[in-house]
């Protein structure tokens, strides 16, 4: 039974959980720890944190913000954003994060992703790819790095069978071209990847509505979807999401 | 006043153990993260974790020494669980790590999951009920666990089997034998589901004279 996973993502500077989340009567909205209990409560299957802290002497309250989650939340979370080295995912894996999410620096650096795999497995090792669209790479899709702002020149389908035989445990791939607008998953993108790699694929950047989250997992083949703003608004519920998603016939953990 | 019974977690190098401990606590005990044979021979319950690859997992309770406090834990008749990889360290070998022996506990083998599916199987997945057990008391089906594995205990059918899960066919999800018990998912990280499972098991180390 492959059951699909509903993924919020949430944005955090310095250990706070910053940009657009809006539910009601909570009392401190850049509390992650608050908000990510409010997430399990109500049937997210994971927690994704992006660290958007751009410089790295405070990093040090990410590591904090991580125990503190995992002091009170149990349910699987991931930290991306800003990990360079080994020992950056050392520090959040120890501080009690489940998976750590490299970008930038597995591209720069390839090994990287075989060293984390190595030493905390595969199942922690997850590679985030940003996609879009070109028509000098082979695949009509080129990775992006530094938020999307610098191209590699590296196709986005061999990257992905690259990151896999480096030991990733999963890959959280973003469309760029789709990220923000609220246009729904690049579907082509996302099957491509998620046919092409053996490892689960969150599908990323789009969604807008709960009938994309619907898309992601069956035209996309998405193993889990990531979306933030349709959750963080209170626009909809995870419980709207997942019953939608069972309605269209697909597997999840209901609420 | 409701006891918080000694549990000791092995702390052998391996992995993110702050999850476990936390969820121990949460479930009433006075869960300690430890690597001394002393605190794990005396703890009225010990937890074997482990996550990543089976071959360094043995390595390092080799090089620890704490393969025969963990056996020993295992054969004293105190409650005992192992989770994920610490589930499969006690069978007697695996697919993943031909030549490395386990702790044999248990005397079968961990094998590759079968068939045409995505490994690792990274999904919540739901708990089929081979036969009561203690384990789950208290829970209602569907019973939802979260899993993350690539391999799991061959023979599902086997009379140690409490649970399975549905990935591709029958896969082997928690066994128990007397005072061992083990899941191959985490319950430390299946919310209140997760939570109730150690919450049985310290309530098993209660009970214990």
């Amino acid at each position: 039974m492959r059951v699909a996973r509903i993924i919020p993502c949430l944005d955090v500077d310095a250990g706070r959980v910053v940009k657009g989340v809006n539910f009601v009567d909570i009392r401190d909205a850049g509390d992650p720890v608050e908000l990510a209990a409010r997430y399990d409560a109500g049937g997210a299957d994971e927690l994704v944190f992006l660290d958007i802290t751009a410089s790295s002497d405070r990093r040090d309250t990410t590591v904090a913000m991580a125990r503190a989650v995992a002091d009170e939340v149990f349910i699987p979370f991931t930290i991306g954003g800003g990990i360079r080295t080994l020992d950056d995912a050392r520090r959040l894996l120890r501080a009690g994060a489940d998976k750590v999410s490299v970008n930038t620096a597995a591209v720069r650096r390839p090994e990287l992703v075989s060293e984390i795999s190595r030493e905390f497995g595969a199942q922690c090792c997850v590679v985030a790819i940003d996609a879009r669209t070109s028509t000098q790479a082979p695949s009509g899709y080129e990775v992006f790095t530094h938020g999307g702002r610098t191209r590699t020149g590296i196709d986005c389908q061999q990257w992905a069978a690259e990151v896999e035989r480096l030991g990733a445990g999963e890959i959280l791939l973003t469309s760029m071209d789709r990220d923000g607008t609220k246009e729904g998953f690049e579907l082509h993108l996302t099957s491509m990847v998620s046919t092409t790699v053996g490892i689960p694929v969150i599908a990323s950047g789009g969604a807008g509505t709960l009938d994309h989250l619907v898309e992601g997992v069956i035209a996309g083949k998405a193993d889990a979807v990531l979306a933030a703003s349709i959750f963080h608004y209170a626009e909809h519920s995870i419980a709207e999401a997942k019953t939608r998603m069972a309605q269209a016939g697909i597997k999840i953990r209901p609420t | 006043m409701i006891s918080r019974p000694l549990v000791a977690i092995v702390d052998y190098g391996i992995g993110n153990l702050h999850s476990a401990q936390k969820g121990f606590e949460h479930a009433g005990a006075d869960a300690r993260l430890t690597a001394d044979r002393g605190l794990i021979s005396d703890a009225a319950g010990v937890v074997l974790p482990g996550v990543g690859a089976f071959a360094p997992c043995m390595a390092a309770l080799g090089r620890t020494g704490l393969d025969e406090a963990a056996v020993a834990a295992a054969g004293s008749g105190r409650p005992f669980m192992g989770i994920c990889v610490g589930m499969q360290v006690l069978f007697a070998g695996s697919d993943e790590a031909p030549g490395t022996s386990g702790l044999g506990v248990f005397d079968r083998m961990v094998r590759w999951i079968p068939g045409p599916v995505k490994r690792p199987q990274m999904q919540w997945n739901v708990l089929r009920r081979s036969r009561a057990h203690p384990m789950l008391d208290g829970l209602d089906d569907p019973i939802w666990a979260y899993f993350v594995h690539s391999l799991a205990p061959e023979t599902p059918d086997a009379e140690d089997v409490v649970a399975t899960c549905d990935y591709g066919g029958p896969v082997v999800a928690a066994v128990a034998r007397g005072s061992v018990w083990a899941a191959q998912f985490h319950p430390e990280k299946s919310s209140r589901v997760g939570l109730r499972i150690l919450a049985n098991f310290v309530n098993a180390v209660r009970a214990e004279p």
